[in-house]
């Protein structure tokens, strides 16, 4: 297959099993990001999305199954393969995982130093350029103490960007946020949508996620239950695990059941 | 006991004595800096390495906190370094001096401390950190590096000057392999003067100042290199 082809997928994870501690966490999970398109992983907590995502770019090396980038099978064994992996694949956690002691600035100008070989002033000019992309210019020289926690995931997401990523992997990008400040990340993460980034993104923001998701992906214990099109698996008259599930979030977050249709 | 007698002595035994901070300042420099150099190494290896390497690691710091400095003293100046020294290769290199042997074991045990140290300041840190430094496509050593060290090695500044009171202390034996450090000297004008406890007094008193002077310059350097905004839990 050439790396030219359009329908080569940007990242591709086949046939995904890991057991941890005994549990089956993950039981043969495809999954495939084809370019621009953003796919949303739903279910209960410890279904295995987080596991999933963090498969796709080998923080936590899969039992069995592999990751495709661009149409070529990854070696997770070479730390040269890897390192060029996750270049190419920008993630963002639910805790954000800034580096504590480094700056905004010099939490997102630290790995185009160390990983690009950028020069300082050089990863300091895109650090700030991508700091400002998310609504931050002027918070470049704060660190993560004193940022909100809306701020930290969007100093993250530049951190992420900076690399030049060509899939994002998003794993609940906006659950350790407090409610008021959730909205600022997903206007982010809208942006990021809007302008062809390919994504697949862990979260419980139903509504938000219908206006955005090509494809919905139900997990549950492991395994993919249910995969569809929102309006497939969310539309008036659907039955589906998918439907119910978001219901019942909605319900919990105070959304109305019609804003959870679509 | 006549105060001003004993006084007196102390003031006139004060410029011999105090030649000998000199060396108790040698001593502990270079058996920190050893000990660091070491240590920091040595916990990276006890957290991330091999198992075999990190059983090595193990085997040093049970050593070293299992036998006494003083028997190490004597293994290293009376045993192993008057052996080394007289083999071609070590010729020359003031190896069988007692102050080389004795910064070698308060260094060497200093490291097996220091190491528990970084290791449970590295070990404090957020899994999350070293997740986000590979995630970015950073090397394990780079994120060792820049993102993991900076981090621990300010966390470890409490417990880093207290172990350099500690060794402070320790430094104190090597009298017993005859560097003519403070102890050492109190022990010599003590017996000229037959003013034992006014010399004791005055090493003790040296030895105070000593720590004194460390910790207040560790936690001056703790408070200059903390981090903005950033409180420990629990802290206001």
């Amino acid at each position: 297959m050439s790396m030219t082809n359009v329908s080569v997928p940007v990242l591709e994870g086949r046939s995904l099993g890991k057991t941890l501690g005994g549990n089956r966490v993950l039981d043969g999970v495809s999954v495939s990001l084809p370019k621009g398109c953003v796919k949303v992983l739903i279910g209960p907590s410890g279904a295995g999305k987080s596991t999933l995502l963090q498969c796709l770019n080998f923080l936590m090396p899969p039992d069995s199954g592999s990751i495709w980038l661009a149409g070529r099978e990854v070696n997770g064994k070479s730390r040269r393969e890897l390192c060029s992996l996750r270049q190419q694949v920008g993630m963002i956690f639910q805790d954000f995982n800034l580096f504590d002691h480094l700056s905004a600035l010099e939490n997102v100008r630290v790995a185009l130093m160390k990983v690009k070989g950028l020069s300082r002033l050089d990863a300091g000019e895109r650090a700030l350029a991508e700091l400002a992309r998310v609504g931050l210019g002027d918070k470049a020289a704060l660190y993560p103490a004193n940022l909100s926690g809306g701020q930290k995931q969007r100093v993250a997401i530049a951190r992420a960007l900076a690399m030049d990523p060509k899939v994002m992997l998003l794993d609940e990008p906006t659950s350790a946020l407090d409610p008021e400040l959730i909205g600022e990340v997903l206007a982010v993460i809208r942006d990021l949508a809007q302008n062809g980034m390919t994504m697949i993104v862990a979260t419980h923001q139903i509504s938000f996620s219908a206006s955005l998701a090509d494809e919905f992906l139900f997990m549950d214990k492991g395994r993919v239950v249910e995969q569809g099109s929102p309006a497939e698996l969310l539309g008036r008259g659907s039955a589906s695990r998918t439907q119910a599930f978001c219901a019942k979030i909605s319900e919990l977050t105070g959304e109305t059941e019609a804003e959870c249709r679509v | 006991m006549d105060f001003s007698v004993a006084f007196s002595a102390a003031r006139e035994a004060l410029p011999y004595m105090l030649g000998g901070v000199v060396w108790t300042v040698g001593l502990i420099v270079g058996a920190m800096l050893l000990g660091l150099l070491l240590g920091v190494p040595l916990a990276v290896i006890q957290v991330y390495g091999p198992w075999p390497a990190r059983r090595l690691v193990g085997v040093h710091v049970w050593v070293f906190r299992g036998v006494p400095i003083l028997v190490q003293m004597y293994i290293f100046y009376f045993g192993l370094l008057s052996w080394l020294s007289q083999l071609p290769l070590f010729a020359g290199l003031g190896l069988d001096s007692p102050f080389v042997a004795a910064v070698l074991v308060l260094g060497l045990t200093s490291s097996a401390y220091q190491s528990q140290i970084f290791r449970g300041a590295i070990q404090s840190l957020h899994a999350g950190q070293l997740k986000a430094a590979r995630a970015l496509g950073m090397t394990d050593r780079a994120a060792i590096r820049s993102i993991i060290l900076p981090q621990a090695l300010r966390l470890a500044i409490p417990a880093w000057s207290n172990e350099y009171s500690i060794l402070l202390k320790d430094s104190a034996l090597a009298f017993s392999i005859g560097v003519v450090e403070i102890m050492a000297r109190m022990r010599s004008v003590a017996s000229a003067t037959h003013e034992p406890v006014s010399m004791t007094f005055l090493a003790g008193i040296i030895f105070f100042a000593l720590t004194w002077v460390g910790v207040k310059a560790l936690s001056l350097l703790e408070r200059k290199v903390r981090i903005a905004g950033y409180t420990r839990q629990g802290a206001a």
